[in-house]
């Protein structure tokens, strides 16, 4: 009862975030409503049953490449930062970012990013099993922006 | 001693006020107008409380519910067009894109799964379980909820409570009596009385204020009666209005005396757990029951579980394979007054029943709708889709395929495998193609 939302989301962890993924402060914090609202466990992080939970994500061909992708090397549970971080590859290119400055580091929802994250649903085993260079060669002609990113309002 | 004195005369006189003001006028369906007063000054204060809510909200820039707008756009386009190919093309490895953006776009946002907690609120009802994103406005503000908090619990809280015990013990005691007596005309018709009584009752118990629709459709003997289910206040809504058979499992406990009480004034269809899992058996004694034209109307909800009363989620054909006339009636509540939803998985009956009782009211509208048949060559699924359809429209609520089952358990394999063909279909095509 009452307002989880906004007594346990600390206020610097929500800037860092901003900073790392680029989300405003009121998408970030919908997004902690629903990773909370998906967290059955109320311990702060996210399992596997939390995602396969979901239908609609249950019945996608890829659900259990995508579920895996949210999880780093070996561990079974994902905290929302990183959860915001997986996210943040499918938040779209904003006009004034795509002047940045060369030499900071690269944003997440760069099209190398989205295109990496594709490639590690394919690398199942990570070790870059597929041809590179085929893949860049197919995917050069695919509209990748558009078709990578979702609109999140505001 | 004084203590004991003093003590005994307030009972008394509160049991008086009680009496004379709430329990004997409802029982004879008059209404001496103080919950009209109340809910004017209700709505008067909410008003208040939201304009404030939203000059604040400009001053500091706080950050506005978006709930009702949702996270994301989702992109709907379907397969055929987000993988951009003809039929029969090869695939691609980009044919992940497409599939990656949807389990994505679910992530964050499902149809299916916000359907099971309660319905988020656009401004705050100054109640503190709906409190999610507004934070400390001005002192004024803070001082009626605090008003509210106490009028909640200190008058409104033992008001609910001896009014509730009172109409449960009325039914129990009322039907029992009833029950003594041979199977008549007068007996149905003590039976009617005792059941409208109490309801009346316990409806006010929880400031309920219901507006009926289309009295003229009220489901008539010997049909069925099947409605949207939100939480088990649905029943006591809708036999407020008319005297209905219900159906379901024997409960032990408190439901489980009541339940005995009832069957024995009038024939309800009760069923032991085991005999539930016998579907054929369950058919056959609804349909002996709906074949007899002199009995009521049984009232069943076809999602089988309780939905948060945005959405109508897929009906189990079960219902709608006896035959016979089905009664559709839709029931929307406000959430502005109080929030009914049963959330199960988080409340059990009794915690529930108190946030009912500490809540400003319950407030809702119940449209009784024109009787439906199943037409020819229209088989139980469809006849259900038909009704949910109905419902649906007439309620204001979206319209969902989803079972509700998917509240516990997991999505069946088969549905996956749907997913699968399509996308297969879409690559082989016919097997004419790319050979």
């Amino acid at each position: 009862m009452g307002s989880r939302a906004s007594t346990l989301l600390r206020d610097e962890e929500l800037e860092e975030i901003k900073k790392e993924t680029g989300f405003s402060h009121s998408q970030i914090t919908c997004l902690y409503s629903r990773f909370t609202s998906l967290d059955k466990g109320e311990n702060g992080t996210l399992s596997r049953e939390d995602f396969q939970r979901i239908p609609e994500l249950a019945i996608n061909p890829l659900g259990d490449r995508i579920i895996n992708a949210f999880f780093p090397e070996g561990e079974d549970q994902v905290n929302f930062r990183g959860f915001m971080r997986t996210l943040a590859h499918f938040r779209p290119i904003e006009d004034n970012e795509k002047s940045k400055d060369v030499n900071g580091p690269e944003p997440l929802n760069s099209r190398s990013n989205k295109l990496h994250f594709a490639f590690r649903l394919y690398d199942l085993d990570k070790d870059d099993k597929i041809s590179r260079d085929e893949l860049l060669q197919v995917l050069e002609k695919v509209d990748v922006e558009q078709k990578m990113s979702i609109q999140f309002l505001h | 001693m004084e203590g004991a004195d003093l003590a005994g005369k307030i009972l008394s006189t509160w049991l008086t006020l009680v009496l004379g003001l709430i329990l004997l006028p409802s029982a004879f369906g008059v209404s001496l107008g103080i919950s009209e007063i109340y809910m004017k000054i209700l709505v008067k204060t909410l008003e208040w409380a939201t304009l404030r809510i939203e000059k604040g909200a400009e001053k500091e820039s706080v950050l506005k519910n978006s709930a009702s707008v949702g996270i994301i756009q989702r992109d709907e386009s379907p397969m055929e067009k987000g993988l951009s190919g003809l039929r029969g093309r090869d695939f691609e490895l980009s044919d992940v894109f497409y599939f990656s953006k949807k389990g994505l776009e679910a992530i964050v946002e499902d149809e299916v799964t916000q359907r099971f907690s309660s319905e988020e609120l656009v401004s705050w009802n100054l109640l503190t379980r709906t409190n999610i994103n507004f934070q400390y406005i001005s002192p004024r503000l803070t001082m009626v909820w605090v008003l509210g908090v106490i009028v909640r619990y200190c008058v409104l809280l033992p008001l609910r409570v001896t009014l509730a015990f009172f109409g449960i013990s009325l039914l129990v005691i009322g039907t029992t009596l009833v029950g003594q007596l041979p199977d008549s005309r007068l007996k149905n018709w003590l039976s009617e009385l005792v059941h409208l009584t109490c309801c009346r009752i316990c409806v006010r118990s929880l400031s309920g204020t219901i507006h009926y629709h289309n009295k003229q459709y009220r489901p008539q003997k010997g049909g069925i009666c099947v409605a949207n289910h939100t939480s088990p206040i649905d029943v006591l809504i809708l036999t407020t209005d008319g005297c209905y058979a219900m159906v379901g499992q024997v409960h032990g406990g408190l439901m489980g005396v009541i339940q005995r009480a009832m069957v024995k004034a009038c024939p309800h269809v009760w069923f032991e757990r085991s005999e539930m899992k016998d579907r054929h058996l369950v058919t056959k004694r609804l349909k002996e029951h709906i074949a007899d034209k002199k009995k009521l109307p049984i009232l069943i909800f076809p999602e089988g579980t309780c939905i948060n009363n945005t959405s109508v989620m897929m009906f189990k054909k079960g219902s709608f394979e006896i035959g016979g006339t089905i009664h559709p009636v839709a029931i929307k509540y406000n959430p502005q007054f109080g929030d009914a939803f049963w959330n199960s998985s988080k409340y059990n009956m009794v915690s529930y029943l108190l946030r009912m009782m500490t809540s400003w009211a319950i407030v809702c509208d119940v449209w009784y709708m024109p009787p439906m048949t199943k037409e020819e060559g229209e088989d139980a699924v469809q006849f259900a889709n038909r009704v949910k359809s109905a419902i649906a429209v007439q309620g204001g609520l979206t319209e969902l395929p989803w079972d509700g089952g998917l509240k516990r358990a997991k999505v069946k394999d088969t549905f996956k495998e749907e997913q699968q063909k399509n996308y297969s279909k879409m690559i082989v095509g016919n097997g004419s193609l790319n050979l």
